[in-house]
């Protein structure tokens, strides 16, 4: 019905600052694509464009095929949730849900009704007639989202919904949202910084970095097939071990073992290695392998609760020594020498000096 | 304020207050202000119901026995008091409003829409306001004969107003930028225009900061005595406090001390009226729970 495009998207605000260079993409109708990236990477700026809260410099957004860049915001039909949520202080709860609906015009009736579905989904029905400033931070959030979902609008638009919402009542919420959305037919657009919203809410995540999308793909395969150093480092924690190895011939020299390269048509002469510290493979004692087999000492060990993140000084004659992270079950793994492979199919190889992965995903 | 409970005689009341040097010298002092502050209001009051012997009795009478309202009565029939009082409310009330209807856009002007040399704008504001105002007082003259604006209301509404101006910009530029950025982007989002903004979410958000500032161009204006001593000489524009200070006596030698004091009086009251009726907006914080608490 109201499909979302956004097309070589730029906001220049000064010559030196520019958020935004070059972003296309597209939301159907039912999709979540959620924005993923570091604070100050310009998530909020494209949303705001999308909103019309802010003008773009280049490009076009279309909604359901209607030109709407150059449109006021009120005229473009979106629903938006502000990371500080944005309630009207000085208006009571109802008033804060049916401001918008009464801007349209919408019949009376209508909007009891629609705020009565709205307050029955969210649990506001007790919280009507009370003012902003005598709810606790998730009712005020609920509040926002139900202020957003009223508008019954052609998109829908969260800057960083959670991100004033303490641990335990971020994942209600979070769950909540996602029911909520699923019940939605309109494209969704997700602001986060948070990697595990994005991998549970969406249909795709978009990485953002630099100005450009890294990487536009379904939350999965951001996470199983990063396309280049970035999205690998930035998505998954504890972070991927990531390091620069010198190759010779088809082999990357990891310290003193040699790890053969995926099939290449000219080996480079150095290469960056990816693996995350949940793919480290640990070998029994009797446990035998046709694979590289690795060799390091535990030289530091965190305690994450469920597992232990510990850290292997691999040895190299080259030079210093190289340092991986393997995420292992709890056990007393301080100073043990450990025997470990890694799974070749788990190892990602990343270009020295774009960054782009190597092999590509087919 | 001075009606809030001490929590700990609250929780505690059997607890006998210790009377250390520290309380007393406290008290002391805080009794020392008030009479300061309030004496010369109470002998003005005081002056205003005594009858005539007592006001001129030597030594001086401090707190009468007897007690009269003949001044006031003078004053309203003797003098066109009552019209007085419409004068200093008219211009009072006009230049309060249009100093808030021209100073609150212009504040949100500068605050919101950065225009192109704003901090120059706001410097010369700033500047202006720093003006001994008595300094303005022959320019003045000069402009109120050449636009034959002498004996009019507009010869005191705006000087009274453009005065104002400056404190009231400044005071509401800075509410206006902490008002959150949010709530208004939340507003256009929701569809209000710019306008329907403007009067539904932000002027009701800004409201105490209009009531104190509209207060203080009021009582500037209600006082104001130079401008209104040298622009206006027709008896019925006159304002309050020259039309008090020109109360005479019968002769020359006489000094109607209590119809003076007795229009004291009369032109303090609507001020203390007015902050009291405001002070609950002043004091309340309206933006309390906008954003995350
Ligand atoms: N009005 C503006 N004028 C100039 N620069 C701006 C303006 N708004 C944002 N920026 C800059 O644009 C960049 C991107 O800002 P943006 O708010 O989009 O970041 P973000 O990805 O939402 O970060 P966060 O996760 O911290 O919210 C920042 O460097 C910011 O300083
Ligand atoms: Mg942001």
């Amino acid at each position: 019905m109201a499909k979302l495009e956004l097309i070589n998207l730029n906001k220049t605000f000064t010559p030196r600052i520019v958020p935004v260079k070059d972003i296309s993409l597209s939301v159907e109708d039912g999709e979540v694509l959620t924005l993923l990236g570091p604070s100050g990477c310009g998530k909020s700026t494209v949303l705001r464009m999308i909103a019309g809260l802010e003008e773009p410099t280049k490009g076009q957004i279309l909604i359901g095929g209607r030109d709407v860049t150059y449109l006021k915001p009120g005229d473009r039909n979106i629903a938006m949730v502000f990371q500080s949520y944005a309630l009207y202080p000085h208006m009571t709860v109802y008033d804060n849900l049916c401001a918008g609906l009464r801007l349209k015009k919408v019949p009376q009736d209508e909007i009891d009704r629609r705020i009565t579905e709205v307050s029955h989904i969210l649990g506001l029905d007790d919280l009507m007639q009370r003012k902003p400033g005598q709810l606790s931070g998730g009712q005020r959030q609920r509040v926002a989202v139900g202020r957003a979902l009223v508008r019954r609008s052609d998109v829908f638009l969260l800057d960083e919904p959670l991100s004033n919402l303490d641990a335990l009542l971020r994942e209600h919420v979070r769950a909540d949202l996602k029911q909520i959305f699923s019940a939605q037919n309109a494209p969704v657009v997700y602001v986060t910084h948070d990697q595990t919203e994005a991998m549970t809410l969406s249909t795709q995540v978009a990485v953002l970095n630099n100005g450009y999308v890294q990487q536009l793909d379904a939350p999965e395969n951001i996470y199983n097939h990063p396309a280049n150093q970035f999205v690998a480092g930035f998505v998954g924690s504890p972070q991927m071990n990531l390091l620069t190895l010198p190759c010779q011939g088809n082999h990357a020299l990891l310290g003193d073992f040699k790890i053969p390269l995926p099939d290449l048509p000219t080996p480079p002469p150095s290469v960056v290695l990816g693996i995350r510290p949940d793919h480290i493979h640990l070998l029994e004692a009797d446990e035998s392998t046709d694979r590289p087999i690795l060799k390091g000492k535990v030289f530091l060990v965190e305690n994450l609760g469920m597992n232990n993140l510990v850290s292997i000084r691999i040895p190299n004659s080259q030079g210093k020594a190289i340092v991986l992270r393997a995420l292992l079950p709890p056990a007393t793994w301080a100073n043990r020498e450990l025997t470990f492979t890694l799974p070749p199919e788990l190892t990602h190889w990343f270009n020295v000096q774009s960054g782009d992965a190597l092999v590509r995903r087919s | 304020m001075s009606t809030t409970l001490n929590p700990d005689s609250l929780a505690t009341p059997a607890k006998p207050r210790k009377l250390t040097v520290g309380t007393v010298l406290f008290w002391l002092a805080v009794v020392a202000i008030v009479v300061f502050c309030l004496a010369p209001i109470l002998w003005q009051v005081l002056t205003s119901f005594k009858v005539n012997e007592d006001i001129s009795a030597i030594p001086n009478v401090y707190f009468p026995t007897r007690f009269t309202l003949d001044h006031y009565i003078e004053l309203f029939t003797r003098r066109p008091f009552m019209r007085y009082v419409f004068n200093s409310a008219l211009v009072s009330v006009v230049s309060t409003v249009t100093c808030l209807l021209i100073g609150a856009p212009a504040a949100y002007a500068l605050a919101r829409l950065r225009p192109l040399g704003g901090r120059i704008i706001q410097a010369g504001i700033l500047l202006i306001t720093l003006f001994p105002g008595i300094l303005l007082l022959q320019g003045l003259l000069e402009i109120v004969q050449a636009f034959h604006l002498g004996n009019r209301y507009l010869s005191l509404i705006i000087p009274y107003t453009a005065i104002n101006l400056p404190l009231t910009i400044l005071v509401m530029r800075s509410f206006y930028e902490q008002l959150p950025r949010d709530l208004e982007d939340a507003a256009r989002v929701d569809g209000y225009n710019t306008l329907q903004m403007l009067t539904k979410i932000v002027m009701p958000l800004t409201l105490p900061a209009l009531v104190t500032t509209g207060i203080l161009t009021f009582i500037f204006a209600w006082n104001e005595f130079i401008f209104a001593l040298t622009f206006i000489t027709e008896e019925r524009l006159k304002t309050i406090p020259v039309a008090s200070a020109q109360i005479g006596g019968t002769s020359v030698f006489e000094i109607p001390y209590g119809p003076i004091a007795a229009a004291t009086v009369v032109g303090t009251i609507p001020l203390v009226l007015l902050v009291l009726f405001f002070q609950r907006q002043i004091i309340q914080g309206l933006t309390a729970g906008a954003v995350k608490g």
